[in-house]
Parts: structure tokens; C-alpha cells; sequence
């Protein structure tokens, strides 16, 4: 028997040996294809609403190939992209899909990023978006693709078995415009229902946060050390507040299995809902019924996310894929991704057009999708400050919030210290 | 129950049939090139050796010494993910590392996770070698069968556990409340987390280890069943007393390979969620996964991520050390088979 063992065990080495190789080479990009084609690949995460758009392009463009990597959280986009920088810059995408909350970080490194400014596309953007992705020397490292202006998302089904009102304008007012009226209407909400008022105590966090003009950083880069971050501590209080003592939070965590799963068997009523989080539900609640979207947000307008097409310089076809990041971030795709996805176009024409007023989504009962976000892209009154530390910092406060509302593990004020503790571990100061 | 074809393959018959390994010296040569034939022959003999082992020592120092000594360099600067190397700051990483609570918390989880994989695995291959050591009908089907979760790749092992222990909508759970037992919280709890990526790593290296514990065990020499049966020895005596013993050098071997892989445990760990960062408490963050969080998560350090590699790389140096020592006294031979772990 020792012999007959031995093929398989050197199959077996072969097969694992083959797919180790493959993974570590699964990266080259921008290579030429033996048919003459240009390969680009682009590395996106969660729903671009890409799909249709790519094959458009390759369609008009016969000596393009596209290759589309999709991750499934920003999170890994990000660990993707920093350990490839950092390599070198090999096997990074032609054009890699940046979102906004870590892009500060990139900015420090602008080395690594074609300049991407044209004046072609100047004037294509609103301004403080186009201000995010330029550097001080005038260097455009990004395309702005989509910005995240929020809603509530809410099920008018389960609205309507708690006898509340379930008609848009109607819930619009029931909810209010304030964090304690949204958070009141919830407690009648879950008198009256099984089911948890919101998914995620993560999630409101982040929607408080990103209504604080400088949450982490000062303005100008500094970071505010976190036990001495008064206003970051207050939010943190009360979104803990309103979901572990009050009951509102289903308790999951964002992107987790069970938040997925939630979606199929009622585990909320409500969730903060940007444009590009429209596709996700749609995705996540196949097969529900009553998802809807109301025209208000608590504490005056919120904008969460929003990303951005950035060219590698170390890239073999660079000025391919500039070509390509903006014919996807001209106007006119950014609505076809809008329609596909529900990702709020960040261009000022596409902002003015009546396609995006006139656009409605099925899914969502018929609301006039485009118009409802386009309001609430007008009530976002403040612009929070992102600086290079704002991810990690942000992360460390995530992660307290997931102790407390998802783990139980801890309480508020526990959670914080070692959150203060993951802080000094960073080093910042 | 003797299989008679494995006596054929016994390490005799096999070393018996080998052809001679030293060339066949030179024929009579003519005159002056005699000398210089000798030369060449004599060294044929005395370096051919060392060349034919040098491409595994020159790959070695190229894929393993040189990372080990350049790590070792790295662990003693200030060295940033995107911005590159800094100052030297002596042992300052190493300082910074230890001193920082998660440090003690990946070293408990590794440890625990390793424990509840190892053990576990080591009884239950054990058993189904013996089993499959049995004369069983379609034999190399039932072999072949407990290798398969090992050709899975991890990364699809890890997506589809992490979907079963999913806390309030996992299929485990679903099951668990079939007979009465309370929903366990398999992401929140440390320990239950522990247990779950115990189960992955389980599902995936029993069969593995069974296959090389099995090749032992027919390695045994039949006659000494045969003694202990007509000495009145019944098949769990004859297990205890006959099969356990003589496998004990291999079963050193899969202990410390165990060992080096348990300490190492990365994929499964890092695909239990989707954040990949070991839980919100980092209850199942392992010291890989420290190391992959110093150098490319917030900290982007690779001073300390290099510091944790050393620290890790000392560790199992000790463990394998201490493996060492009881391999010596246990088995007096010493040797044996099996291919290299992960």
C-alpha cells in the first residue's frame, strides 16, 4: 500500500501546489491577449452597476477585453489594494474603485495614482467631490463615480400589521427629521412588532458620524485623541443607548450572514439607506415584498460613501483604462448605473437631468427613486472632515459598537475603554 | 485480515531491488588522461553528492533564510506598509507588540484553537485508520473517501462553515434547537468560535492525517497480531497493545507537523466573517492574523507585523524543540514517513 499511496499524495501536492500558483499569479493585469486585445481589469466592491456598462464598452470597443473583480466589502477592497501598493503596485487592477472614507489615506501616496486631470472632464463633478480626489499640488487621483445621500428605508408591510402608516409621505413625517423622533417612532414601532426597528447599531453610527463636521481629525489633519473626543463619545452613547436599552437594534452586523439573512425572514422594519445601498437590499430582500423609501433623514441630511475610479500608475495600460474610468464616470453611464443600482450620480449634469428626476424603482413600490435622493442630496448640510487616519480610527469605534450591539459582549461604557485602549495602539499621537 | 501485498512493498524487499547508487568506476583508460579521469572520478564521489542536494539548500536560503534574516531586519526598524522603511528602533517593535492586549489574545486563541483541533484530530484518525487497516470491501474507495475534505480548498471550507455557524440563522443552530439546546452564539463566544474553526480545520486535515497514520499501521509487521491473537488478545487489546506502540514515531511526526501547521492557522480564522479581523473583541484573532492586522490593517507597521513573525517563528522553534527531545526518548529508531503540512 505504501506505493499505491504515494500517486495520489503527489496528485494531491500537485493540485494544492497548481492552486497556489495560480492564486499568486491570478493578479497579473493589463497583460495583451494573444488575440491582440487589450486586457483591462477593474476591481470594484459591492454594486458598482458595472455589469451591463462593461459589456457596452467592450461592444464599442472590439480590441478591449474587461475583466471585473468584485469584493464583497470595502473592508477586503481596501486590504486588496494596500498590500498590492505596497508590493509595488504588481498586481494591482487597471482601474481600482476607491471609496471616500479611505481615500484620504491614498492621498498621502499620490505617487502611486496616474494623474487623471483633463480638461475635459473639469467642471464634471460638484465640486467637493472632484476637491476630494485632487491633491494640493492639483493632481486628480480619482473620478468620482457615486455619492451617498440617505433615505430611510422602511417596510411598509410590517408598518402596516404594527397599524402605523406605510404611505411615503405619511411615514416621512411619522419618522420626523430628528435622531430622538426617528428613534421615538421606532419604540411605537416595536410595541407593536416582533420585528427590530433598524439592522445595525454600526449603521445609524454611521450615520450620525458622518453629520459631525470633524469626527476624528481636526481640519487640519490632526488627529483628536479618542478619550478626549467628546462628540465622538456622545454619539456613541446615544446610538448604544437607543439600541441595547431602548431595543431598537436587530443587532447584526453590516455585510455579516445573519444581516443578510435577515433581509428573507423580517428581521427589521427601517434602515439608513444611501443611494448604493438600494441595490444591496434589492439584491439581499429577492422575493419581499414592501420595501419602500421615505423622503427624510434625522438630523438634517446625511451623506455616507460614495467612491471613486482611480488609475494605478503602475499599471501596463494606463491610458486605456483612464479612457475607460471616464467613459464610466461620463453622465450618461453614471445614470444607466443609477437605474441598474441605485448609485446616486456625483455629476452635475446627470444631477440636473430629468432621466434621474423621472426614475422610479419597482422594487422600492414605484418611489421616484431619483427625486426622493436628489432631495436628499440638497439637505446635506455639512461636508464631515476625512482625514489620512479616519478609517482606523472609524474602525476602532466600529468595533466597540459591534461588541455591545451584535456580541453582548460588553457593555457601552467597557466597550469604549478598549476601544480608547485599540486607539493608543495605533500610535497617532 | 494480513493484506499479502504489502509485504512485497516492505522498506527490505524495496532497498533489495534498488540498483547501486555509485556510478560504475571509469574502464581502464589510456595513459595520460588516467590521472585526470581519477581526479574527475574522485570527485565525483566526494562532490556530486553535495551538488545533487544543493538546488533544496539554494532554494532554502533563497524562499527561506534570506526572508527569515530580512524579517529579522525589518522587525528592528520602523518600516510602514505604503511609505517604507524608517528609522532603527532596535527592540522597540517587539516592546510595542507585547505590550498590546491583542498580543495575549491571539497567543490564548491560537493556542486554544490549536488544542481543540489537534486532539480531536489525532483520536479520530487514529480510529479510522484502524477501521480502514480492516480487510473492508472497495478499500481504496473508503481511502480515497476520507481524503477528500483535504482537496476542498480552505477558502470554500471557511465560506460554507462560516454560513452553518452563522449565530442566529446558521444551520448548526437550526439543528441544535431540534433537541432542546439553546442557540449558541458561535461568532460572539470566544470559545465557541474556537470550536467552530476547529471543526473546519478537522473537517479538512483528519483525513489527511488518518492516510499517514493508516500507512503506518500496515507497516506493522502481521506476524505480531498474529502472536497477540493466539495469545488470547482481543481486538481492542491487540489495538491498545499492538498498533498503538509501534505507531508512536509517526504519530510524533503528525504531532509536530500538527503543530507547526496549528500554530500558522490563517485562512480559516480570517474567512469566519466578513470583516476578516477576528471579531469585533478579536475573539478568534490567531498570531497570523495579528501579523496580517499590524502590517496591513490600521497599524500598517510591518515593523511589528515582522516583530510577531519572529516572536511566532521562536515559538514553534520551542515547541518543535521540546517534540524533539520526547521523540528521542520515546522512539529509539526514530525515523519515519510522511510528507510535509501545509
Amino acid at each position: 500500500m505504501r506505493n499505491t499511496r504515494k500517486p495520489w499524495l503527489t496528485l494531491v501536492a500537485g493540485i494544492a501546489g497548481t492552486a497556489l500558483l495560480t492564486a499568486c499569479g491570478g493578479g497579473g493585469a493589463g497583460t495583451s491577449g494573444e488575440d491582440g486585445k487589450t486586457t483591462l481589469t477593474i476591481a470594484t466592491f459591492n454594486e458598482f452597476g458595472y455589469e451591463e456598462l462593461l459589456k457596452e464598452y467592450e461592444a464599442s470597443h472590439p480590441d478591449i477585453k474587461i475583466e471585473h473583480r468584485k469584493a464583497a466589502t470595502t473592508n477586503e477592497a481596501r486590504d486588496n489594494m494596500n498590500t498590492r501598493i505596497a508590493a509595488g503596485g504588481s498586481g494591482l487592477a487597471d482601474i481600482e474603485a476607491i471609496e471616500v472614507d479611505w481615500l484620504p489615506e491614498l492621498m498621502q501616496y499620490p505617487d502611486n495614482f496616474a494623474d487623471l486631470s483633463d480638461p475635459e472632464v473639469e467642471g464634471r463633478w460638484l465640486d467637493w467631490k472632484a476637491e476630494q480626489a485632487t491633491t494640493e499640488d492639483g493632481k486628480l487621483i480619482g473620478y468620482g463615480t457615486d455619492i451617498g445621500p440617505q433615505g430611510i428605508c422602511y417596510r411598509a408591510d410590517l408598518f402596516e400589521a404594527a397599524g402605523l402608516p406605510t404611505d411615503r409621505a405619511e411615514v416621512a413625517e411619522f419618522l420626523g427629521d430628528s435622531w430622538e423622533s426617528y428613534f421615538a417612532a421606532g419604540e411605537k414601532f416595536t410595541a407593536a412588532s416582533d420585528a427590530a426597528w433598524y439592522d445595525s447599531a454600526g449603521a445609524i453610527y454611521q450615520g450620525m458620524i458622518n453629520q459631525v463636521e470633524a469626527a476624528y481629525e481636526k481640519p487640519d489633519g490632526t488627529p483628536i485623541p479618542l478619550d478626549q473626543n467628546a462628540e465622538a463619545e456622545k454619539v456613541y452613547e446615544t446610538v448604544l443607548n437607543a439600541s441595547v436599552d431602548r431595543g431598537l437594534s436587530a443587532g447584526l452586523t453590516q455585510w455579516s450572514e445573519d444581516w443578510t439573512n435577515a433581509f428573507q425572514n423580517d428581521g427589521f422594519a427601517t434602515m439608513l439607506c444611501p443611494g448604493w445601498m438600494l441595490g444591496v437590499i434589492e439584491g439581499n430582500a429577492a422575493g419581499v415584498q414592501g420595501w419602500d423609501i421615505a423622503d427624510t433623514f434625522p438630523g438634517g441630511g446625511g451623506n455616507w460613501g460614495g467612491s471613486f475610479l482611480t488609475v494605478p500608475a503602475a499599471g501596463k495600460n494606463v491610458e486605456a483604462a483612464q479612457d475607460l474610468a471616464a467613459w464610466l464616470t461620463a453622465p450618461e453611464q453614471q445614470l444607466k448605473a443609477f437605474e441598474a443600482q441605485g448609485t446616486f450620480p456625483s455629476q452635475v449634469e446627470a444631477l440636473a437631468s430629468d432621466e434621474l428626476l423621472s426614475q422610479k424603482d419597482a422594487f422600492f413600490n414605484d418611489a421616484p427613486t431619483g427625486q426622493i435622493l436628489a432631495n436628499r442630496a440638497d439637505a446635506v448640510e455639512v461636508t464631515p472632515f476625512k482625514g489620512p487616519n479616519y478609517f482606523a480610527i472609524h474602525e476602532t469605534v466600529a468595533d466597540a459598537i459591534t461588541r455591545v450591539d451584535t456580541d453582548k459582549t460588553d457593555d457601552a461604557a467597557g466597550s469604549w475603554a478598549k476601544a480608547v485602549q485599540a486607539y493608543g495602539e495605533l500610535g497617532l499621537d | 485480515m494480513a493484506d499479502v501485498t504489502t509485504r512485497r512493498d516492505s522498506p527490505e524487499a524495496v532497498a533489495a531491488e534498488k540498483p547501486g547508487r555509485a556510478p560504475s568506476p571509469a574502464p581502464a583508460p589510456p595513459d595520460r588522461a588516467r590521472e585526470l579521469r581519477s581526479l574527475l572520478a574522485r570527485a565525483d564521489v566526494k562532490l556530486s553528492p553535495y551538488l545533487y542536494i544543493a538546488p533544496f539548500f539554494v532554494l532554502f536560503a533563497l524562499v527561506g533564510l534570506f526572508p527569515l534574516a530580512y524579517t529579522a531586519y525589518v522587525s528592528v526598524h520602523d518600516w510602514h506598509l505604503i511609505g517604507g522603511q524608517g528609522e532603527m528602533v532596535g527592540l522597540q517593535n517587539y516592546a510595542d507588540v507585547v505590550q498590546q492586549p491583542k498580543f495575549l489574545t491571539a497567543l490564548r486563541n491560537t493556542f486554544s484553537i490549536f488544542l481543540l483541533s489537534a486532539v480531536p484530530q489525532l483520536l479520530a484518525a487514529l480510529v479510522i485508520a484502524a477501521v480502514l487497516d480492516a480487510n473492508l470491501r472497495a478499500k481504496t474507495f473508503w481511502r480515497m473517501g476520507v481524503l477528500l475534505p483535504y482537496v476542498v480548498a480552505p477558502v470554500a471550507v471557511s465560506l460554507i462553515f462560516s454560513k452553518l455557524f452563522a449565530d442566529q440563522s446558521g444551520m448548526v443552530n437550526t439543528l441544535l434547537g431540534f433537541v432542546g439546546v439553546d442557540p449558541v452564539r458561535w461568532h460572539a463566544d470566544a470559545l465557541a468560535s474556537h470550536v467552530a474553526i476547529a471543526t473546519m480545520v478537522n473537517f479538512r486535515w483528519t483525513g489527511y492525517n488518518t492516510l499517514i497514520l493508516l500507512a503506518a499501521m500496515q507497516a506493522i509487521p502481521r506476524d505480531l497480531y498474529e502472536a497477540a491473537i493466539i495469545d488470547g488478545a482481543n481486538r481492542v487489546r491487540t489495538f491498545f497493545s499492538v498498533t498503538v506502540p509501534m505507531l508512536r514515531p509517526t504519530m510524533i511526526f503528525v504531532i509536530i507537523t500538527m503543530t507547526i501547521g496549528g500554530l500558522q492557522i490563517f485562512d480559516e480564522p480570517r474567512l469566519y466573517d466578513q470583516q476578516g479581523d477576528g471579531g469585533a473583541d478579536r475573539q478568534w484573532l490567531t498570531m497570523t492574523m495579528y501579523l496580517y492586522e499590524l502590517g496591513w490593517g490600521a497599524q500598517k507597521s510591518f515593523g511589528r507585523a515582522s516583530a510577531v513573525a519572529w516572536i511566532l517563528f521562536l515559538l514553534i522553534v520551542a515547541i518543535g524543540l521540546v517534540n524533539f527531545a520526547i521523540t528521542r526518548r520515546i522512539a529509539s529508531d526514530g525515523s519515519s514517513s510522511g510528507g510535509k503540512r501545509r
